[in-house]
């Protein structure tokens, strides 16, 4: 039978009695089996095509499969979605489908008030509520009297659905999570035939699920319309900003990270080499360019993260864009090839991942504690340069930054993102390859006295040989080098001018940074500092203390090293300056060694990202101890 | 040259074949004087002069350790690495351009200690790379420590009481990876070094050779029973591809398969070599008598010298390269 055939026709979005809302926050939790990522990720994309400034969040649970029902295997997808000053995937949630008695208990604490809870009251059996700790059902006892709570039985109304398609009770529960979507996209009217094409465009390989999926969706568009008790739809306001024309796609920071390398490669007219091994959350990175099939885009899986960075070195040294991804405990062991990538001047990105340490820490939730050891985690004087990520899609252009620099000062750069960036996602287009800026190369031209280590007397930059060159066969290695000719060189001056020389190639590179500005009142009474992910709620949280009218601005830092020149000088305007970190106060160590300022700060090691609230919170606090 | 030219007589010099000495650096080594990496530089400089290849097209590299030290002394393209990582960085060079001629220079502590892992999955991979092991089943560099290949019971200077465990044998260790060539010579031998480099280089894949190396300082002699004039008809063994494997004075020896177990046969003057005598075959599937080989060793048995194996094999990074761009 054709589904279409039996489905209802769906009214138009456009003709439902809506309420318009400026933004509003969903998650969709479940059993990871439950395919709340997929249902989660298309409602995002929805949103994002319908014009408004979407930012999501996934969550997922540490191991691959825990057992059905547990706690440990609640799987999430947070979606915010809203007009405009949208920068995180939201503090609390607005509304919550929850697709068992595990999912309620996991984020019942992250709902607003009088929010709304969407709940299967099917996967509400005795034993499911006894595998999520609940001693009584929340449904029955009045504990969730807070909440405007809609108990639909999604499992019983999907099997229904799919009766004519004779599947088993274990095949019709895989179609809930369209069942939850139709609710969704009834609620928050979406155009139901962009879900249906990209349905039969999903599953074309298989036809029975396709026709599972597409009842399922239709059974919960249709009981969204005919349940009288539901709430009215709610539309979302959009950017009244249009977007520039082009080709826009919904980037996670890892795929961002991928694709900024690639580019940048392209950019430079080199081939790109990423040595790569697996390691949570930075696997993603070499996966994307492992799915290329350009032969100058190559990605190897190597044996472990030591071979990972040693190959890359071995690609930069013949003269490819050298690079490689992982997370702290593979930046760990790459130190000893770091260092060598720093004596050896070789082009090379290293993308750091982070994630809760110390040691194995916590694999699955996000940190920004690397910062020393990207910078310090080397024996001898070895400098390079460090920067970080802020949004998902600023992974493309800090790691289009990070090229640049790689292969103009010769020289290793380690870029910092974080997981909750990695697969954390918002609209983007990207820049063409002419949009992207120009790319210097140092190769060197063929002479009688090729010498491999004469600087650039601008950048300090050594020439780039590389195997094939005729005439300037030479080697390279970790031993101290002479000045010049790059030949060994035990001797304590010349060792002392090439540390000297190391340092200020690095230090130079911040001459070229465009000057630092705040978001906000240049003269505000504080200024919220940050790096990395913290971007986007110490962003909202500006905006709100200055909606409030507090005197308050921002700045976020990329370049951690060199740090900007104009940095030291723009600190002290501020009556304070909050430095504020998902680590123990990294950076605010760095800057008040650098700058002797008594710069406070604001920290959270809790493996999750702060709220928009506890930045708000902490930073009122402070300017009322300046009144 | 080709005789049907006939060069003006004011042309310039014709262009010569390469020599040995064009692929020496200014470098002096510094090796310890008698120390077996001069002979293996000699013989690795010779190879490269006969490749026909230009010289920039060739990297040597290395790790750490004595015989790291050799690409300083070659007049390539040179990468002297980390310690035990110079496979990681070989391979890496070697995908990013194809058309070079790699060469990795180890040696026992470097490929089998530290870096064992990198060797191992090297060697798996079979990239179209060639890689030396120098062992002198000795710490060099550090001045005499035991490594992965000292024979048990030997005093060093970190086994006052000897060596307590057992080493590896890097030919068998090679063979049980899969490596598609592997060989093994001894430093004092120039012409059989040559020989087996120019046919690691002509191997399409990764070629193993390990090559057995005296170190004067630290651990004289490791070999002398293989390599001296006097004991060496008695204690190695030069395969040769379908030859059965016969050694001793005269050649009077064959090895035979006993219940599966190698033993040595002697044979009369006159004797002809029996029909049971086992025979080379580097490129057998199977590496079985190919291990059992790379084990022998005196007293009882000959050294094997030679190429243990050669066989075809898909070359890491060189299939037909991918044809659609993402």
């Amino acid at each position: 039978m054709n589904p279409a055939d039996t489905a209802v026709d769906l009214p138009d979005p456009d003709l439902i009695q809506v309420q318009t809302m400026d933004e509003i926050t969903v998650k969709f939790a479940g059993d990871s089996g439950d395919g709340i990522q997929l249902a989660g990720q298309k409602f995002a994309l929805l949103a994002s095509a319908a014009g408004e400034t979407v930012r999501t969040l996934p969550d997922y649970p540490a191991e691959i499969r825990s057992p059905a029902g547990s706690l440990g295997g609640v799987s999430g997808f947070q979606v915010r979605t809203g007009s405009a000053g949208i920068y995180t995937a939201g503090d609390r949630i607005d509304l919550l489908v929850a697709m068992n008695p595990a999912a309620l208990r996991s984020n019942l604490g992250a709902v607003k008030a009088n929010g709304i809870i969407i709940l299967d009251e099917s996967a509400f059996t005795a034993a499911n509520l006894a595998k999520a700790d609940f001693s009584g059902n929340p449904l029955e006892d009045g504990s969730l009297r807070d909440y405007r709570v809609f108990p639909v039985p999604i499992g019983k109304l999907t099997r229904g659905a799919l009766k004519s398609l004779g599947l088993s009770n274990k095949q019709t529960s895989r179609s809930r999570n369209f069942f939850a979507l139709g609710l969704i996209c009834w609620l928050f009217p979406r155009p139901p035939a962009a879900v249906e094409a990209w349905i039969a465009q999903r599953f074309a390989a298989t036809p029975e699920l396709a026709k599972a999926n597409h009842l399922a969706f239709h059974a919960g568009w249709s009981y969204g319309e005919t349940a009288e008790y539901f709430v009215n739809p709610v539309r979302v306001a959009v950017d009244p900003q249009r977007r520039t024309a082009g080709v826009y796609r919904f980037v996670t920071g890892n795929a961002a990270l991928a694709r900024g390398l690639v580019q940048s490669a392209r950019r430079a007219g080199l081939s790109l080499f990423l040595g790569g091994y697996p390691i949570t959350p930075a696997t993603e990175v070499m996966q994307e360019i492992g799915r290329y099939r350009d032969p100058d885009v190559r990605m190897f899986q190597a044996e472990d993260e030591i071979a990972a960075i040693g190959s890359a070195i071995g690609a930069a040294f013949a003269g490819a864009l050298g690079a490689t991804s992982t997370s702290g405990p593979g930046l760990s062991l790459m130190g000893e090839f770091l260092n060598l990538a720093v004596i050896a001047e070789l082009p090379l990105v290293v993308i750091d991942v982070q994630r809760a340490g110390p040691s194995t820490g916590i694999p699955t939730k996000s940190e920004q504690a690397d910062l020393l050891q990207a910078l310090h985690g080397r024996h001898g004087e070895s400098p390079l340069p460090v920067l970080a990520t802020a949004m998902p899609a600023d992974c493309f252009d800090t790691v289009v930054e990070a090229s640049r620099i790689a292969l103009r000062y010769m020289t290793p750069v380690v870029v910092l993102s974080d997981l909750s960036l990695a697969g954390s996602a918002e609209v983007w287009r990207e820049p063409t390859l002419d949009e992207l800026p120009e790319f210097t190369v140092h190769r060197a031209a063929a002479s009688a006295d090729f010498q491999p280590y004469r600087r650039d007397p601008e950048t300090l930059a050594r020439p780039w040989a590389v195997p094939g060159d005729p005439g300037m066969e030479h080697v390279v290695g970790g031993l101290e080098k002479a000045i010049d000719s790059g030949a060994v060189c035990y001797q304590p001056e010349n060792h002392a001018a090439m540390v000297q020389l190391r340092h200020d190639k690095v230090a130079g590179i911040a001459r070229e940074y465009p000057a630092s500005t705040v978001h906000g009142d240049a003269d505000a009474r504080l200024l919220l500092l940050g790096w990395g992910s913290s971007f986007g709620p110490i962003r909202e949280a500006t905006d709100q203390l200055r909606r409030h009218g507090h005197s308050v601005a921002c700045l976020h830092l990329r370049h951690l090293n060199p740090l900007p020149r104009d940095l030291g000088e723009l600190l002290k305007r501020h009556r304070a300056v909050l430095v504020i970190e998902n680590n123990s106060g990294q950076l605010w160590q760095l800057l008040r060694a650098e700058y002797l300022l008594d710069l406070q700060r604001l920290n959270k090691v809790q493996g999750t990202a702060f709220r928009i609230a506890e930045i708000a919170d902490a930073a009122a606090s402070l300017l009322e101890t300046l009144a | 040259m080709n005789p049907t030219t006939v060069a003006p007589i004011t042309a310039a010099e014709p262009p010569t074949a390469p020599s040995r000495t064009d692929f020496l650096s200014k470098s002096t080594p510094r090796w310890c004087p008698g120390c077996g990496c001069f002979g293996v530089l000699k013989s690795l400089t010779a190879t490269y002069a006969g490749l026909g290849m230009p010289r920039e097209r060739l990297v040597t590299i290395s790790g750490i350790g004595c015989t790291s030290r050799l690409p300083y002394y070659t007049a390539t393209y040179g990468f002297h690495t980390l310690h035990g990582r110079a496979p990681t960085v070989a391979l890496g060079v070697k995908l990013a351009n194809p058309e070079l001629s790699v060469w990795v220079i180890s040696g026992d502590g470097d490929a089998l200690a530290i870096g064992a892992n990198h060797t191992l999955h090297l060697l798996r991979r079979n990239p179209d790379i060639k890689m030396l092991l120098l062992n002198n089943q000795i710490y060099g560099l550090t001045k005499g420590q035991a490594s992965p290949t000292s024979p048990r019971g030997m005093v060093t200077r970190s086994t006052p009481y000897g060596v307590p465990d057992t080493p590896i044998n890097p030919v068998n260790l090679a063979l049980a990876a899969g490596a598609t060539f592997v060989a093994r010579v001894a430093d004092t031998d120039g012409a059989m070094m040559e020989e087996v480099f120019a046919a690691a280089h002509a191997h399409r894949g990764v070629a193993f050779v390990e090559v057995m190396l005296n170190c004067v300082t630290f651990h004289d002699g490791a070999y002398a029973k293989i390599t001296d004039h006097e004991t060496r008809d008695d204690y190695a063994l030069a395969m040769r591809p379908g030859q059965p494997l016969l050694y001793g004075k005269q050649q009077r020896k064959a090895l035979v398969a006993d219940h599966g177990r190698i033993l040595a046969l002697p044979l009369g003057d006159a004797e002809a070599v029996p029909e049971q005598a086992l025979r080379h075959d580097p490129q057998s599937a199977d590496t079985g008598l190919a291990q059992q080989l790379a084990l022998m060793g005196p007293p009882d048995l000959p050294c094997a010298l030679g190429i243990f194996r050669q066989v075809q094999a898909p070359v890491y990074g060189l299939d037909p390269k991918h044809d659609q761009e993402a």
